[in-house]
């Protein structure tokens, strides 16, 4: 048995596991690896861990799913921006879990896992249960290096320069700031070097201030201080910020005086090659490293990401156990949301196989990427994803951007179909 | 340039019949089963139905992110559930070669061969059968 008695019955006092178990019956089966239902355990509720538990159920109803996620809801990056831009509410963006417990029956737990015996196949939650799997998905999103940039901490991105790189108290934090800023003052947005989650995502965050400052606060400026020398569709940003918002937004590549040498929170400064640059409102998205209990389990590689068989996903570190998503090396798939989704139906697939005893099945994976430079100016990236003896590449002649000489139609089109996109992914992995 | 381009092709026709022997998809080094030697223009002969089937389920999943679950769409990008396999089958192709204008269904529609457009259009077609 995974499960002592005296956590079983904890677990049956507690009204989240009680209805929980309602959806399954009153088995001990649920929670048992080696009874005769299997039992897959999921970690992280975003893009990639909520659409592993919602496929696993859709394509084999035999399987019990357990959903372990500590926030009751889920605030997504994509489209924070668009808040940020005043198109849309956080309201717009959260989404609960209450179709994947009563449409989908996975048995959804608020809580924290603190630690994964990989050896036994248990994980246990800061509440103190213990939980058996017989696989286990961990699907953690991204954690922040924070110390790699002097003066910035955890502690001054709650306070005075967000990141606003996980959707939530951060987007509320900086919207605020935005809203408050003078007319005429400026905001600086410090993105990081590769890899990061969302490639695109600092310059469709630039775009869409920027249109919130040209509607609001039209003498205010946008600077860019970068960690790289190019970036995520730079050709199609940087056209749609001439269009759009002549001489509002600057870009600094890294040898161009955009790498960050440091941040002062008092003085409100961030440390250049060209000197110290002021903002009145500083926007500090941190290089990135794989979620904390991806480190916690022993998933990660000497650079802070997950090494995984890009078969099923499946770690190269510890048997049994699948990482997804923004934490996962996964070859040329991008680290986005859809690719996190499109990875966690791949590896529901390949569960459901191995599982059975079979060969996981050759994936398929996908990523699209909408950005929105303007209300009606939308861009694109597709790719299109299968195994090569070197890992995932992106199948020759397919995929790529939305072309540089698109008509203002296909702009303002690509813009609906963002929309569009966002309604039904959400629905899709939540719904 | 143009045989890393001929390998590729190659390894795009070999998905196809590969699901007996998916881990040498991975393995650099295992010996190079006969079907990914055989020419490109081979259509994977006698696949299990089944394993078509488990096949198309695979490529269909990347359509839902899109264009919803089971290919039902609560948005404005079209609904794929409905309709006939004939008519996804013609539509994807058509993406493909670019004969239907497209923003983004085209550079999609071009990572997938004919065989895996049929089994895609073959999926949703028996999808929408099924439940009407």
């Amino acid at each position: 048995m995974s499960i002592s008695r005296r956590d079983f019955n904890k677990l049956l006092v507690s009204g989240v596991a009680g209805s929980a178990f309602g959806v399954f019956g009153m088995s001990g089966n649920a929670f048992a690896a080696g009874g005769s239902k299997k039992h897959v355990v999921v970690v992280g509720g975003g893009f990639g861990g909520a659409a592993t538990a919602k496929y696993l159920r859709k394509l084999d109803p035999s399987i019990s799913v357990t959903l372990i996620e500590q926030k009751l809801s889920y605030v997504t990056c994509p489209f924070s921006n668009w808040v940020l831009g005043g198109l849309r509410t956080m309201k717009d963006i959260t989404h609960t879990y209450t179709a994947l417990r009563t449409k989908h029956g996975v048995n959804v737990i608020a809580d924290r896992v603190v630690s994964v015996d990989a050896a036994k196949g248990t994980l246990r939650l800061a509440g103190g249960r213990v939980i058996g799997y017989d696989r286990l998905v961990v699907s953690p999103g991204i954690d922040f290096k924070y110390d790699a940039i002097p003066g910035y901490s955890q502690k001054i991105a709650e306070s005075k320069m967000p990141h606003a790189w996980q959707a939530g108290p951060q987007t509320i934090l900086l919207h605020r700031q935005l809203q408050t800023m003078k007319n005429g003052g400026t905001v600086v947005i410090c993105p990081p070097d590769n890899p990061f989650r969302c490639p695109p995502g600092p310059y469709e965050r630039a775009s869409l201030i920027a249109h919130y400052l040209k509607t609001h606060k039209p003498k205010s400026k946008i600077v860019i201080l970068d960690a790289k020398e190019k970036f995520s569709k730079q050709g199609l940003f940087t056209k749609g910020w001439e269009r759009l918002y002549p001489g509002m937004i600057t870009w600094h590549s890294s040898t161009g005086g955009g790498k960050v040498l440091g941040v002062d929170a008092k003085a409100m400064t961030v440390e250049t090659d060209l000197g110290a640059v002021k903002g009145d409102v500083i926007n500090v998205i941190p290089a990135q490293k794989a979620g904390k209990i991806a480190f916690e389990a022993g998933l990660t590689n000497e650079k802070g990401w997950c090494p995984v068989n890009p078969s099923s996903f499946e770690s190269t570190i510890h048997q049994g156990i699948h990482v997804i998503g923004d934490a996962c090396i996964a070859g040329a798939m991008p680290k986005s949301g859809f690719a996190a989704s499109s990875q966690g139906k791949v590896t529901a697939a390949a569960i459901i196989n191995l599982l059975r005893g079979q060969e996981p099945a050759p994936p398929s994976l996908v990523n699209t990427c909408y950005s929105l430079i303007g209300p009606k100016y939308g861009v694109s990236v597709a790719g299109v994803y299968q195994l090569s003896p070197t890992g995932i590449v992106e199948i020759p002649g397919s995929g790529g951007l939305t072309p540089a000489d698109a008509s203002d139609d296909q702009l303002e089109q690509e813009a609906i179909f963002a929309e569009g996109w966002y309604t039904n992914i959400s629905k899709d992995i939540w719904g | 340039m143009l045989p890393k381009k001929n390998v590729m092709l190659g390894l795009v026709f070999a998905v196809v019949p590969l699901f007996h022997a998916s881990s040498t998809v991975m393995a650099a080094d295992a010996p190079t089963p006969a079907t990914v030697a055989a020419p490109a223009p081979t259509p994977a002969p006698a696949m299990d139905p089944a394993k078509m089937r488990e096949r198309g389920q695979i490529l269909a999943l990347s359509c839902s992110g899109c264009h919803g679950t089971d290919g039902k769409s609560s948005s404005i990008i079209p609904s794929i559930y409905g309709k006939t396999t004939g008519y996804i089958e013609s539509a994807l192709l058509d993406f493909k070669s670019g004969a239907r204008v497209s923003t983004v269904m085209g550079r999609h529609a071009k990572g997938y061969t004919p065989e895996e457009i049929h089994l895609i259009a073959e999926y949703f077609g028996n999808l929408s059968k099924k439940k009407n």
